[in-house]
């Protein structure tokens, strides 16, 4: 995380030279003020009114955010949250630190297997969530195949069972990313300067033992990376919602992405849904602001 | 951020005047009639406009019933821009006409064409809230049906069920046989599609409205309420296990395919089986829910017109308002949609057996006044309330209540959503 | 930049090396499923399909699903299939793409070379933006839109793609820029050469890896979405608008087999864009973002 930079102030510098840069950041910063943080500002503002079908500007206080704890919706949401991105992040992570760490080894095909393992990244669910469906399905799908050709015993009907259904979701989650987190530590491991691992051989370390000790430290830009992009796709899902569950079955399978868009929109109660929006926003930022604050702060 | 704050409702006035719209002459349409037969039969209405000179600027947004297209069109309606005629249904309609200044008035043309006399009084609570003409209604659709294969029921010497306990009956029969005794799909919509009928086939339309309706809090958790749930407890009893998540024409396909013998579903599921080149009467029969005879639950499909700018887009928009309600296009989209006319003095001779009974029940109905609002499908309360009720009549249907439990989340979970 | 060797040190025996390839093929194996499933069904007969097993060979195989979806299927009133619907997300996705990462690119130029009192607060700032959910912003972004004159437009559209890609496109130049010696800006500016020349002559040379992640990313992100397209482009909806239309048909009858083969074509691009540019996104990772 070295980064080289001079605090010293180079005596040449014109004014235009020193203005120049934030002028052109400018822009930039202008449309993330507004579109950014102006319309959070203006999302708190709507938790707080009486907003139904359009925004309204009635003042209702904290009622929102009652009614919102009130509902088990929301708790359910909730709390599926925290299974479905804590274990897609972790199994993300895992799948794609071994097929990276398995990759690397001098693979014959290895440039056909990489496009294999990253394409899901290229596909969104309105495109892939049909294919998944029928395939989590057991009276069409895996279930149905297996018994096909014999297995009769064979089970797998998460989908359809209350209690499971949240881990199709990450299940099809995981295929759609761990082939991108299989790239970053790729690129990670690639980078990894191999003298010091010969280094570390000679003095007699078993492969398990450079893996664990030197290399996996090492990748922890990788990991850091891999977290930011995981935590964000974990915390927007919704069109994987949609596409494999709706929610269900019965509200099951609901995110708060979920949650937030069919309070805003398909049940007109705004307001509710503003308040859902909030406390998500509060979750990433108490997730996301110590990440960033560390990660900045070590640059410096 | 004051700009956004003061950019309420009351500013879409102003902006609907300062926009530039459509092209005069054009008519932008937004739907989520988007794919096959139904998008082909809205091409006819696009053709007839095309006769009068107006074109037609296509918008569809398919997705959830609709859902998609609503949001679309709050984004529009917020950026001042509003399409001319949106599909919408329901109490979305009501909705939009309480937003104050954005809907169109058809009073004109609807005088000049006799609406009022020719569309059910109970489609013009939506189309003509406090006594505007605000959209045209394109077809009615009607909920309690029940499809059902006639070769399995012959084979297994099943008459069509007249009562609740006949169908409970005929349908322990299929199930003992070993098939599957009902097509269902567990999504939410669905639950609630077949929980229509549970309530009127149990309190009939007093109970309905009351508790639908009304939203009376005594007929929501009542003993014939918990009635009604215990019918769904025998249904739920009659569907396979695979059912969540079902899409509703996968389970028509199962009725088709001889997997099943039965599916509560509305008249749309006509056209899987005219798809498949099954011939109503012969290859399957469609009759009212067991129980809801004499009442039909409906859903009607409606053009709302959206104010327009100037003179020439507002002709245009009266035009096409017109065109949807001419019987040739009354006639030509109701034939392919599986639904009737929405208006009752449309000859039934180019439908087919389901159709002319369908048609002929509404105006028996329309005139009984037992043409109702259906629940599940947005035309007895707001969205709201409407969705609250899903959650409960999904959970329960999911063994997450018993019934009891389930009557009182019903009367709590409405009420909190008021 | 560290010097990169494709090659690592750790040796592996025999029985390892086979069980690598058997783990590495299953993984292949799953990563493929779905899409087998689709192409599959794409070629067989609608009855196939709804009478059929889904994980079956065809037993008539036709391309006329395939036909269907790219020039006859039923999209909205016009039976134009998915064909004109190309331009649109075309004419959206290039522009879009192009302008966040020059911005992007610049972005991070400054952020890295140029600093000031609160840029790292700045940064964060716009890192933590890519958290936003979008189904938030729509209503305002809708009216401002509208106040800029540019609802149902696709310059309204391409806006709102740069506004939300600006974000990642910074975080990744920034951290790869963060690489590139200061020195190297600086005796340039001994030269006398300015803001614009350095960035032109010394950093853009270096930045082909990393423009190539840049762009990747945006673009399966822009082509997939689909809310700020159904709710802002008006009747020039782009593609994954048209293919929702297309097998999100309410009561409609469902043609399975022409709504896997559109979404197949409307997949293509971006499948072609990993395919074909896959083997620089590993290089372009390497030398930029995961490394500090």
């Amino acid at each position: 995380m070295a980064s080289v930079h001079s605090t010293a102030e180079p005596d040449f510098r014109t004014k235009l030279q020193d203005w120049l840069p934030k002028l052109v950041l400018s822009p930039s910063v202008a449309a993330m003020v507004v579109f950014v943080y102006g319309f959070i500002v203006y999302t708190i503002y709507l938790s707080f009114t009486d907003s139904k079908m359009l925004p309204s500007y009635d003042w209702v206080g904290f009622k929102n955010y009652a009614t919102l704890f009130g509902l088990s919706a929301w708790s359910t949401a909730l709390v599926n949250l925290a299974v479905f991105a804590s274990l897609y992040i972790v199994i993300c992570m895992a799948i794609g630190l071994l097929l990276a760490i398995f990759l690397d080894q001098k693979i014959r095909g290895e440039s056909v297997l990489r496009p294999i393992y990253l394409y899901p990244m290229a596909l969104s669910f309105i495109v892939t969530g049909t294919a998944w469906k029928w395939f989590l399905d057991p009276g069409i799908g895996l279930e149905h195949t297996m018994q096909l050709w014999g297995w009769e015993s064979f089970k797998f009907g998460w989908i359809k069972d209350r209690n499971m259904a949240i881990y199709t979701l990450v299940i099809a989650a995981v295929w759609q990313s761990s082939g991108f987190v299989m790239a970053m530590f790729l690129a990670g491991l690639r980078g990894i300067d191999n003298e010091m691992l010969k280094a570390a051989q000679i003095d007699g370390a078993s492969n398990w033992q450079l893996y664990r000790r030197i290399v996996i430290p090492l990748l922890r830009p990788a990991f850091m990376s891999a977290f930011v992009i995981l935590a964000h796709l974990a915390i927007k899902s919704y069109d994987l919602v949609i596409a494999l569950t709706g929610g269900g079955p019965g509200r099951a399978t609901e995110l708060p992405a979920t949650f937030m868009y069919s309070y805003t929109f398909t049940r007109n109660q705004m307001g509710v849904g503003a308040a859902s929006a909030v406390i998500m926003l509060m979750g990433v930022a108490a997730v996301m602001v110590p990440y960033i604050y560390s990660e900045l702060k070590e640059k410096k | 951020m004051k700009i956004l704050a003061k950019a309420g409702v009351s500013a879409l006035a102003l902006t609907l005047a300062l926009s530039a719209a459509a092209k005069a002459e054009d008519v932008e349409v937004l739907h989520w009639w988007t794919a096959g037969g139904e998008a082909a039969a809205l091409n006819v209405l696009k053709e007839n406009l095309a006769g009068q000179g107006i074109g037609w600027k296509d918008m569809p947004v398919a997705g959830g019933g609709g859902e998609a297209a609503m949001t679309a069109l709050r984004a529009r309606v917020t950026a001042g821009d509003p399409p001319t005629a949106v599909q919408m249904l329901g109490f979305d309609i009501l909705d939009w006409a309480q937003q104050g200044e954005v809907l169109a008035d058809l009073n004109e043309v609807a005088a000049a064409e006799n609406w009022d006399a020719v569309i059910p009084a109970a489609i013009q609570k939506f189309s003509k809230p406090d006594g505007t003409w605000i959209a045209a209604p394109v077809n009615v659709h009607s909920t309690n049906w029940v499809w059902a294969n006639k070769a399995m029921l012959d084979e297994m010497g099943i008459a069509e069920p007249t009562t609740w306990d006949e169908f409970i009956a005929a349908l322990q029969k299929v199930k003992d046989s070993g098939k599957v005794a009902l097509a269902h799909g567990g999504q939410p919509w669905q639950d609630a599609t077949i929980f229509d009928s549970a309530v009127l086939a149990t309190g009939g339309p007093e109970l309905y409205t009351k508790a639908f309706i009304d939203l009376d809090p005594a007929a929501l958790n009542s003993p014939e309420m918990v009635q009604a749930f215990d019918k769904m407890t025998q249904l739920r009893g009659f569907v396979d296990d695979n059912f969540s998540g079902r899409d509703w024409n996968l389970a028509s396909a199962m009725v088709i395919n001889n997997e099943a013998a039965f599916q509560i579903m509305g008249d749309w599921a006509k056209g899987e089986f005219l798809n498949a080149g099954k011939v109503p009467g012969t290859d399957f029969l469609c009759f009212r829910v067991p129980g809801t005879a004499g009442v039909v639950t409906f859903n009607s499909d409606e053009f709302v017109m959206f104010k327009q700018g100037d003179d020439a887009a507002k002709q245009a928009q009266n035009a096409m308002a017109s065109a949807i309600e001419s019987p040739e296009f009354q006639i030509a989209f109701n034939k392919v949609k599986g639904s009737v006319p929405a208006r009752t003095d449309v000859p039934d001779t180019d439908f087919d057996d389901c159709g002319k009974k369908g048609m002929a029940q509404l105006k028996e109905a329309s005139e009984k006044g037992t043409l109702l609002g259906s629940m599940a499908h947005g035309h007895a309360n707001p969205a709201a309330v409407k969705n609250a009720i899903y959650d409960v009549v999904t959970a329960h249907f999911n063994g997450e209540y018993d019934s009891t439990q389930a009557a009182e989340e019903l009367a709590n979970a409405v009420e909190a959503a008021q | 930049m560290a010097v990169a060797t494709q090659d690592t040190a750790v040796r592996t025996g025999r029985i390892t090396r086979t069980f690598i390839y058997v783990v590495l093929i299953f993984f292949a194996c799953f990563y493929l499923l779905p899409f087998f499933i689709m192409m599959v069904n794409s070629v067989k007969p609608l009855p196939e399909i709804t009478g059929g097993n889904m994980m079956a060979l065809p037993k008539e195989p036709t391309i006329a699903p395939w036909l269907s979806a790219w020039s006859t299927a039923q999209i909205g009133v016009e039976a134009t299939g998915l064909k004109p619907y190309f331009l649109n997300s075309i004419l959206m996705v290039v522009p879009a793409v192009a302008i966040s990462t020059v911005l992007g690119a610049l972005n991070g130029y400054i952020l890295t070379k140029w600093r000031f009192r609160g840029d790292t607060i700045l940064f964060g700032l716009m890192l933590f933006s890519c958290f936003i959910p979008f189904q938030i912003v729509l209503i305002p972004m809708a009216r401002i839109l509208g106040i800029l004159g540019l609802a149902s437009t696709i310059p309204g559209l391409i806006l709102v793609h740069v506004v939300y890609g600006i974000g990642f496109a910074t975080l990744y130049f920034r951290n790869y820029y963060a690489a590139v010696p200061t020195e190297l800006v600086r005796s340039a500016q001994i030269d006398g050469a300015g803001f614009f020349q350095i960035f032109w002559r010394i950093m853009l040379p270096l930045s082909g890896p990393i423009t190539i992640v840049c762009i990747i990313w945006q673009f399966t992100n822009i082509w997939n979405d689909f809310l700020f397209g159904a709710s802002f482009a008006g009747s020039n909806p782009p593609m994954t608008v048209a293919l929702n239309n297309l097998v999100q048909s309410s009561t409609g009858v469902k043609e399975y087999n022409v709504h896997f083969a559109g979404a197949i074509l409307a997949a293509l691009p971006t499948l072609l864009v990993y395919i074909v540019a896959g083997r620089y996104f590993v290089r372009g990772l390497m030398a930029g973002s995961v490394k500090g």
